[in-house]
């Protein structure tokens, strides 16, 4: 009836189609295991992205600065937010210290700014260098930076202009009011949105004082440039040993300022608890539904077992399910949160906080995690489990 | 009439143990048995005298504790771990009580199984798979997935899987157990027909009286050893002789 001689080769490569068929096989668990992985993925990715954006945002302007490669303050200040005033010869000394290209100061306070129509709101005022307008912002919706030369003359964020101008067609040459000075609008820039969504407003160093009141000096930060083949880091050392003065690279003073809402403010804990959630309901639904889908099938693990499939390919096989698993809830969960900041990146309250690549990474091995400890349960089961077994009825 | 000189199993006081101390349970007390290639043997004895626990033994899933095995000419005892598995997948073929068909796949693909796990690609598998099950008369079912079928074509799928890839020595444990007497009898029918060749021995375990007939030998088991070994033309005689008795009593 059947011939004599079966030829095996030591592969069970198609062992994998076994795997599989049996995963798709009881669909409830599997797309029970598919959302579970999906939402978590989806919740870890969105809360993170958010977190980081918001940290992000805290250290806006100081990106937005792109002419100028070293900030040079008050030894004191721990970030952006919040400083204390240096002097004009602070500047001169800055200026002489060797492997200074240039160096120029900046203003930055918070007047408040009222319409024409009485609404009043905080701004963040930037007062940039009469001569070189360092600082300027890089991105015009409408006008140019260099017209801030004229008298009067301001910037403003797009997001300023719509809270000031709600529902109102973007022109130039409207005027707002601070500290009893009309300042004329001439720009609508794109500026980073900033951590306390207040309106950002730029004009000249040398008017910015009418527009703050009663202050002394006006010099938040000195700019600088080195000298071509001088590298950042030396040079901002050298200020500090020259000056007294606190120098660090723009990069340097961003990260300080994000670390600073990060050890004082309960954001990155309120944010953590939420990823913790995610993390620890996506390992335990994952976890257990998977845990369930081999218990409800070690008979039959069993009969590959005594069939003559070996453990490792049965190892193989739950973390081939588990891959897969893993994949598609990880491919969905990064496709509601891609979907979810496609739509918000352009809202007002929102612009700006973007998926992460870094966060898709930390994610994807979040998800490897969630799927590992996932199957560890159930291969511990199938591989003590004794091929006798499915003679017991 | 199938017999060949050859053994396909020889036992020698075959000792097993589960537990240790006290709570020692003494499961096989030393049982002696051969099975010859071509031979069509059974198990048979009462609930719990031990009968499943010598086929696993037999089959390389239990070790034994004590005594002499050796099956095809082999002796699993001094096999590793991996070479039992080996040789339980080019060696021996199983049917189970429940059948244990994998429920995701169809008859056909579960068919297939023991050549995918020894190597062979999917196509191929499931070709030669549907290609038995057809030889089995299963031809139209081939694509079935088990929860469609009765349990009678279930175990046609479970016996097909069991012979797919040709082994030496086919072990059934109740194999009509879940059946009713006139499908059991076809299955045991289909066993007998197909199952058995010179070069293949097949041992079925049993309590199930109506498919003594289909036995060329039974080996009575009881409190964990073999008690009496009878050929099963004598078996088949006992059991005409006890229908006769039964006519004439209630005649």
């Amino acid at each position: 009836m059947f011939s004599d001689q079966v030829v095996f080769v030591e592969s069970e490569v198609d062992m994998n189609f076994v795997a599989l068929k049996m995963l798709t096989g009881d669909r409830a668990k599997y797309l029970g295991l598919i959302f579970a992985i999906a939402f978590s993925s989806f919740l870890i990715a969105h809360q993170s992205s958010i977190f980081a954006g918001i940290m992000d945002r805290t250290r806006s302007q100081i990106k937005d600065v792109t002419d100028a490669d070293i900030w040079v303050m008050d030894r004191n200040t721990q970030y952006f937010d919040e400083v204390n005033a240096l002097t004009d010869n602070d500047l001169y000394r800055v200026r002489g210290v060797s492997g200074v290209k240039w160096a120029v100061p900046l203003f930055k306070g918070n007047p408040r700014a009222k319409a024409p129509d009485g609404k009043f709101r905080v701004v963040i005022l930037l007062g940039l260098d009469d001569a070189t307008l360092v600082g300027a912002p890089r991105k015009m919706v409408l006008g140019s930076a260099g017209d801030l030369r004229e008298p009067d003359a301001a910037i403003i964020d797009e997001a300023g202009y719509r809270f000031f101008f709600p529902n109102q067609p973007l022109e130039l040459g409207r005027t707002l009011e601070m500290n009893d000075h009309q300042v004329r609008l001439v720009g609508i820039c794109d500026a980073s949105a900033p951590f306390t969504t207040l309106p950002v407003v730029y004009t000249r160093y040398s008017q910015a004082l009418g527009y703050v009141g009663r202050e002394r000096n006006l010099l938040s930060f000195v700019l600088v440039k080195p000298e071509p083949n001088v590298p950042i880091g030396e040079l901002a050392k050298h200020i500090t040993q020259a000056t007294g003065l606190k120098a660090m690279s723009g990069d340097q003073f961003g990260w300080a300022t994000i670390m600073y809402f990060i050890r004082n403010t309960g954001i990155p804990i309120n944010f953590g608890i939420t990823v913790m959630i995610a993390l620890i309901v996506g390992t335990v639904v994952a976890g257990q539904t998977f845990y369930i889908f081999t218990i409800e099938n070690l008979k039959q693990f069993g009969a590959l077992k005594a069939i003559g499939v070996t453990d490792r390919r049965i190892v193989g096989m739950i973390l081939l399910q588990a891959l897969v698993v893993g994949s598609i809830g990880y491919a969905l969960g990064m496709g509601m949160a891609a979907t979810f900041f496609a739509i918000f990146v352009h809202q007002i309250a929102t612009r700006g906080i973007i998926l992460l690549p870094q966060v898709m990474i930390g994610t994807a091995v979040v998800v490897i995690f969630i799927v590992i400890v996932a199957s560890l349960m159930s291969i511990r089961k199938v591989l003590v489990l004794e091929p006798a077994v499915v003679f017991r009825g | 009439m199938k017999k060949g000189n050859e053994y396909a199993v020889v036992g020698r006081e075959i000792q097993k143990w589960f537990g240790e101390g006290e709570a020692r349970v003494h499961a096989l007390r030393g049982v002696d048995l051969e099975i010859r290639m071509g031979e069509l043997a059974m198990l048979v004895g009462p609930s719990g005298c031990r009968k499943t626990t010598v086929l696993s033994v037999i089959a390389g899933l239990l070790d034994m504790n004590g005594g002499e095995l050796t099956v095809l000419g082999e002796t699993p005892a001094q096999m590793s771990a991996q070479e039992r598995i080996l040789f339980r997948r080019r060696n021996l073929g199983f049917v189970f009580q429940q059948y244990n068909l994998l429920p995701a796949l169809t008859a056909a693909e579960n068919v297939a199984v023991p050549l995918l796990a020894g190597g062979w690609n999917r196509i191929d598998a499931v070709a030669e798979a549907t290609r038995l099950l057809a030889q089995l008369g299963m031809e139209d079912r081939a694509s079935s997935l088990p929860a469609l079928l009765s349990g009678g074509q279930q175990q046609r799928v479970a016996l097909a899987r069991a012979l797919v890839h040709k082994p030496r020595l086919v072990v059934c444990d109740e194999p009509t157990s879940a059946l009713d007497a006139a499908t059991g009898h076809t299955v045991m029918e289909l066993l007998s027909e197909v199952a058995v060749r010179p070069d293949r021995a097949v041992i079925v375990v049993t309590h199930d009286s109506r498919v003594f007939e289909f036995a060329d030998t039974i080996a009575h088991m009881d409190d964990g050893r073999i008690e009496t070994v009878e050929t099963g033309a004598a078996r088949a005689q006992q059991i005409a002789a006890q229908a006769t008795q039964a006519r004439e009593l209630y005649a």
